[in-house]
């Protein structure tokens, strides 16, 4: 078994590095993408290289450990508190994060740190309220947890479809991210980078389950946090280290755009000055608040993210591993705001990465990019570059496994074999869905190559936010919740948040081509509207709810409670 | 779990203080996070020039030691919660187990 593993893993290698020589080849010809492709960067495509070699070393004794289903989602519950902490950091570290945040910093200043607050806040609140009765109630999925005293069929048909729409539109997100920027970072065609990105994670997945994922993610969050702290020190370092300094630079150099555009000195200073405070990114307060609790318990229903808690031993572990994660994400934005104000001063004027209409060379997203160019050179470019990519490849690897496991652990083996399924059966359902996803994801990325998929990761956190987090949220806390209420209430959360992101600005405006104005629905984001949906109908069909069923839902809570409080009966780490 | 032994630990008055205590001091902490983060969008929301106001001779705002405190507040009030619940709450846990083990 491992022998083949072993080959298959090799022959993969051979392929790729086949595909990256073919693909410096064809680097030349000229596109009509979004993003302009750049000429092709050997150093980059060398440290994404020894990046990939590495991991799939990794692959390989990872898959000599993966011989379970529970090695393979959850790689066995053997992850410590700090490892898991890292891993939860890059999953939420993403590329789009990395390069967006520092992009929109560079362009509005103080907007962009708003901005990167409201994904942060959701971490205490999984601490306090959710952390360790999700562990001490889980095995494998966030289902296991919402459906613990419930009738399993509709919770977990329920769980996997929220599951499901949750990562397809994170998927795509990521997917057309990866294309885009590796057209970019790279120098290669589109296509083929989102081929090499779906290649890749499928091998990361169906080798090396869960171990695999897990220490990918560890290694890039790693080399993410080490290059961007390099980055704002050298950013730093240029000012004495004094904040003001940095900022009145900041300031300097917009007031002298602002003045070279044709505006008064008066106009041109208040302009500039705007930078240091909030400016238009939050309209009005509804969109405020219903935008940041997207964010906010959107996190608690990401089911990539709620899959972690099940591989580290204990409720004591998971809550490390959330302090950990908060720890560091906190850090990482802390530092994209300082390379955004890095990049005003050392990218946005500076002609060696303006294209002829003024604008950044590649894009807007790419400020971090040239920054990492104008205080690393070029190797550390170079540098940056893979991480980007790594970034990308380590986030569709987790979507992926979490998507595998709600077809095979939900559907295949709770619903469809009424948890008859055994271990080896259920290994293999796991490993054909990820290779289904594997292709949906590259033909999606490819499809919507051209699509303005700006709303689709707000989209994936709002409906993550109104469906799975409510259904996981009362299924726990509640004692009257009942299967009827909870799956009624979730799908009446994941329709709600769709239907009004379909008639939000974002897409019937923006991605539909509708005329400006006639969206039916004002807001940013539907989450404060799908929220109570969610939340209102779980409440109403469970109280509602008089059938047979409701009785032995309700009877199950306090057992499950103690379960949850105490990790009596909780699924143990399964060390080898 | 065995209905007697549920009933058991649902009536230990140690597992009725854990429970107690740990709820309510995780509901107090995701209060406190809500006032500050929604306090902070609130005022975004309702007054910009606040946090657009300078604090010195600089160009530095009330709204950066404001926004990067919110930061490390998070991390500091989610560090304040796991020490309490790693330390006094998993002793309280290991007691009420090995009481239902009796």
């Amino acid at each position: 078994m491992n022998g083949r593993h072993v080959n298959i893993v090799g022959g993969l290698l051979l392929a790729l590095s086949l595909a990256l020589v073919s693909a410096a080849a064809l680097a030349a010809g000229a596109d009509l993408g979004q993003a302009e492709k750049q000429p092709t960067n050997w150093t980059a495509i060398g440290m994404f290289g020894a990046f990939v070699v590495g991991t799939m070393f990794i692959t390989k004794w990872a898959a000599s450990k993966t011989k379970s289903a529970a090695d393979f989602y959850t790689a066995g519950g053997g992850i410590t508190g700090f490892q898991n902490g890292l891993a939860i950091a890059g999953d939420y570290m993403s590329a789009a994060s990395f390069l967006g945040i520092s992009a929109a910093v560079m362009i509005s200043g103080y907007d962009g740190l708003i901005y990167s607050i409201g994904f942060l806040v959701g971490w205490p609140v999984i601490t306090f309220l959710m952390a360790e009765k999700l562990r001490n109630l889980g095995k494998f999925t966030f289902a296991d947890v919402a459906a613990y005293r419930f009738k399993q069929t509709p919770i977990r048909a329920f769980a996997a479809s929220g599951t499901l729409v949750v990562v397809a539109f994170y998927l795509i997100a990521q997917m057309v991210g990866a294309g885009q920027l590796i057209k970019l970072l790279f120098g290669l065609e589109y296509w083929m980078a989102v081929v090499i990105v779906g290649a890749l994670m499928m091998v990361y997945v169906l080798f090396g389950g869960m171990t695999a994922t897990t220490w990918v993610q560890i290694i890039k969050a790693c080399l993410l946090l080490a290059g961007a702290t390099f980055m704002a020190f050298m950013v730093l370092a240029n000012y004495g280290f004094s904040p003001e300094a940095l900022f009145a630079a900041s300031v300097q150099v917009k007031a002298t755009v602002a003045t070279a555009a044709g505006k008064s000195p008066e106009e041109a200073g208040t302009l500039a000055q705007a930078i240091m405070g909030p400016g238009s990114f939050i309209k009005d307060p509804v969109s405020a608040i219903s935008f940041g609790m997207a964010l906010m318990f959107g996190t608690a229903g990401l089911p990539h993210i709620l899959m972690r808690f099940f591989t580290v031993p204990d409720a004591k572990e998971a809550r490390k591993s959330v302090f950990w994660a908060t720890t560091w994400i906190g850090y990482f934005y802390v530092l994209t705001f300082i390379i955004g104000f890095g990049a005003i001063v050392f990218v946005s004027t500076n002609p060696d990465f303006l294209d002829a209409k003024g604008g950044l060379i590649g894009g807007g997203n790419m400020a971090a990019i040239h920054l990492a160019n104008a205080v690393g050179g070029n190797v550390f470019l170079g540098f940056i570059s893979a991480v980007a990519f790594a970034t990308i490849l380590a986030v569709v690897a987790g979507l992926t496994l979490s998507g595998a496991s709600a077809v095979s652990h939900d559907l295949y083996a709770t619903v469809f074999k009424k948890g008859n399924a055994d271990s080896a059966s259920e290994l293999r359902v796991s490993r054909i869905t990820t290779i289904a996803l594997g292709v949906v994801a590259v033909v999606l990325g490819i499809a919507f190559e051209k699509q303005n998929i700006a709303f689709m990761v707000s989209l994936a956190f709002a409906i993550a936010a109104s469906a799975n987090f409510p259904v996981l949220f009362m299924s726990v806390l509640w004692k009257d919740c009942t299967t009827r209420g909870a799956t009624i209430g979730g799908f009446l959360g994941l329709i709600t948040a769709v239907g009004l992101t379909v008639v939000s600005p974002s897409v019937w405006e923006v991605t539909l081509g509708n005329p400006k104005g006639s969206a039916l629905f004002p807001y940013a984001s539907p989450a404060l509207f799908s929220m109570a949906a969610g939340f209102i109908g779980i409440w109403l069909f469970s109280i509602l709810d008089s059938s047979e069923r409701a009785k032995i839902d309700r009877a199950g809570y306090l057992a499950q409670s103690i379960r949850s409080e105490t990790g009596i009966g909780a699924e143990g780490a399964s060390g080898h | 779990m065995e209905n007697s032994s549920v009933a058991k630990i649902a009536a230990n008055p140690k597992y009725q203080r854990l429970i107690k205590t740990r709820s309510r001091f995780g509901w107090l902490l995701t209060a406190i996070m809500m006032i500050v983060y929604y306090g902070y969008i609130a005022i975004i929301a309702f007054d910009k020039e606040l946090l657009a106001a300078r604090m010195g001779d600089g160009v530095m705002t009330v709204g950066i030691p404001i926004g990067f405190g919110v930061i490390v507040f998070t991390i500091i009030i989610t560090g304040i919660y796991v020490r309490r619940a790693n330390s006094e709450f998993d002793a309280l846990t290991a007691e009420v187990i090995k009481e239902s083990l009796k």
